[in-house]
């Protein structure tokens, strides 16, 4: 009778593509906007992804996520440096100052200064040039978004020149940095360099960066730096987290990503619903008469859900095929990079969908089930 | 006692009541009804508009409880089968021919002839071979391919009486399967109902009131009023 379900679900062309029409957009529009929302909130911790030689961050502790930072004394590097497990500690600033190209472009920027001896925390993912130039005098990395911004529509090129607070830097390489949240240029330059890229403020360390020593965990070392200093110790998971929870608190974000997925869902669940009911209703007299000639309520339950598994499946397909094709072609763009779809919004969509298309046709087997079957003599 | 050359009735109805509705909007549609169908012939239920005889047979072929009465088929009483047991049972000894057809409009007329035989978990290819070889013996072999919208009326009944007679049940029901046809249409129907449905071990139920099949018919029960008046036997 699968055969006859199928034929059944396909003998309507106008409801059937309606109903995998719905599903589809529903399926795209749910995976669309959880990614872009995953992949925002992923965006407000990418810096912390990009360092790659710490895996513990210290902090003031008042300093909640990376965009807002307390600045840290100048002793709180060597306190953390004497605490048991540490195998180095390095110092790193952040800023946002203005970054100025002799055309007269500009933007904010992100500039981090990394410890100038051992250049911990320098991009290691080049376009262009090599991050170990920054020992140079003057010189920053910057990542190619940010160069796209500031000198917009013109070929990588090292050995231009940005304006910062009246110091004048080359650009000795070209980084594929993660995106940040604002989607502001990412410069690395040295500590003693970065910090005069601003006005002058008494302290300007911003983090510490630490790395255990072999054989110990970073969550035990970041324990141990808190028990010892009284500073905020994060290894780099939780720090990530921590940023991504902290725009989800605080900002509107989440809300109104929240309502287009509610939307979505809605307008997914009433459409298939309302069209896969009609679609039963019509049909009552046929499973009537399947009613008549001996086909059970069993079977003809399963009849339904196979139809509507069967359309939920190519709905879900070919919305999940669509929202694959974005994610390819804006993926590769520069403003959204590292927006991807995610295997866990397409699984979770997937399940979404699946009680969608249950819930559909629950209304519709009710229906069937209650039918009289000598109403079939009715003529 | 019988005579040993009549045969045994397939369909016995004693004192069958069924009324519809409870307290004052209660409806009394089968007034204790005796009626009798044998094998190997055409038994027509006949008598006007809302006499009862669609729900006679409805309690006949088991798609309506009985509120009072007993109905033997084949020597099985049907109300005290299970829901499942009776579903069973009607998909493996009942045929049905309706007055709408009740064709799946997105199946061919082999496929739709051949869904009794799928209901049943005969093998797909089997059950189209044996529904296309009855439509060829119903003059249908050159429309087996066809969908319900391509065909006429009484393509379409033909198409109905191979879905009733495809899986050989023992009894078929046929509700006013000429009402929805012309005279002539009617009448080859009737014929085909009578030249292949009628066998010595099958019993045919036919509803109708259209008097001008009234020739086929080898006993006539009338009915009026939620009883049957009379029965008369034909040669």
């Amino acid at each position: 009778m699968n055969f006859v379900a199928l034929r059944m679900l396909t003998g309507d062309r106008a409801k059937y593509l309606g109903l995998i029409f719905a599903i589809a957009f529903s399926t795209f529009l749910l995976e669309n906007q959880s990614s872009i929302f995953a992949g925002i909130m992923r965006r407000t911790g990418s810096q912390i992804l990009d360092v790659t030689d710490a895996e513990v961050w210290v902090m003031d502790p008042a300093t909640k996520y990376f965009e807002e930072t307390k600045a840290l004394k100048d002793t709180d590097l060597l306190r953390v440096r004497g605490v048991a497990g540490v195998d180095y500690a390095v110092r790193l600033f952040k800023g946002t100052p203005v970054a100025r190209t002799a055309a007269g472009n500009f933007s904010q920027a992100v500039v981090l200064g990394i410890d100038d001896a051992t250049l911990v925390g320098a991009p290691r993912t080049m376009k262009l040039g090599a991050w170990e130039r920054l020992r140079e005098p003057d010189s920053v990395v910057i990542d190619r978004a940010g160069y796209n911004l500031l000198f917009r529509g013109e070929p990588l090129e090292l050995e231009r020149t940005l304006e910062m607070n009246d110091h004048l830097v080359r650009i000795v390489g070209i980084s594929e940095a993660g995106a940040s949240f604002a989607s502001f240029p990412i410069i690395h330059a040295r500590y003693s360099e970065a910090v005069n890229f601003l006005g002058r403020e008494r302290s300007q360390m911003a983090f510490v960066l630490v790395r255990p020593e072999p054989g110990l965990g970073p969550e035990e070392l970041a324990q141990r730096i808190r028990q010892s200093t009284g500073l905020r110790a994060r290894t780099a998971d939780e720090f990530r987290w921590d940023c991504i929870d902290y725009y989800l608190a605080n900002t509107g974000i989440p809300v109104n990503f929240g309502i287009t997925i509610a939307i979505a869902l809605i307008v997914g669940l009433v459409v298939s619903g309302q069209t896969f009911y009609l679609f039963t209703v019509e049909n009552l007299k046929q499973f009537g008469a399947l009613k008549a000639i001996g086909v059970t309520n069993g079977r003809l339950t399963g009849m339904i859900l196979l139809q509507a598994l069967t359309v939920g499946f190519i709905g879900y397909a070919i919305g999940t095929g669509m929202a694959a094709l974005f994610f390819e072609y804006f993926g590769r763009q520069i403003a959204t990079r590292n927006i991807i779809l995610m295997w866990q919004n397409v699984v979770g969509v997937g399940v979404l969908m699946f009680l969608v298309v249950v819930v559909a046709s629950l209304l519709s087997i009710r229906k069937v089930l209650v039918l009289e079957p000598a109403a079939v003599f009715r003529g | 006692m019988q005579p040993a050359s009549t045969p045994p009735p397939a369909v016995r109805c004693r004192s069958v009541q069924k009324h519809f509705g409870e307290g004052d909007s209660r409806i009394h549609v089968l007034r204790g009804v005796d009626f009798e169908a044998r094998t190997g012939g055409l038994t027509f239920l006949v008598g006007p508009s809302g006499c009862g005889k669609t729900t006679l047979i409805s309690v006949i072929a088991g798609l309506l409880d009985t509120t009072g009465g007993d109905v033997e088929v084949f020597g099985q009483t049907t109300e005290k089968l299970s829901g499942t047991e009776r579903v069973l049972f009607r998909r493996k000894h009942l045929g049905f021919v309706f007055q709408q057809y009740n064709l799946l409009p997105s199946l061919t007329a082999a496929e739709n002839a051949a869904v009794p035989l799928l209901a049943q978990g005969v093998p797909r290819r089997e059950a189209f071979d044996r529904s296309r070889a009855l439509l060829v013996k119903l003059g249908m072999e050159s429309r087996a391919d066809a969908f319900p919208n391509k065909l006429s009326g009484g393509q379409q009944q033909r198409v109905a009486l191979a879905r009733a007679l495809v899986h050989e049940p023992r009894l078929i029901v046929c509700d006013e399967p000429t009402a929805a046809l012309d005279h002539a249409t009617g009448e080859a129907v009737m014929e085909l109902l009578a030249s292949s449905a009628v066998h010595p071990g099958r019993a045919v139920i036919v509803v109708t009131h259209d008097n001008r099949v009234f020739h086929f018919a080898n006993a006539i029960a009338h009915m009026d009023d939620g009883r049957i008046t009379h029965t008369e036997q034909r040669p």
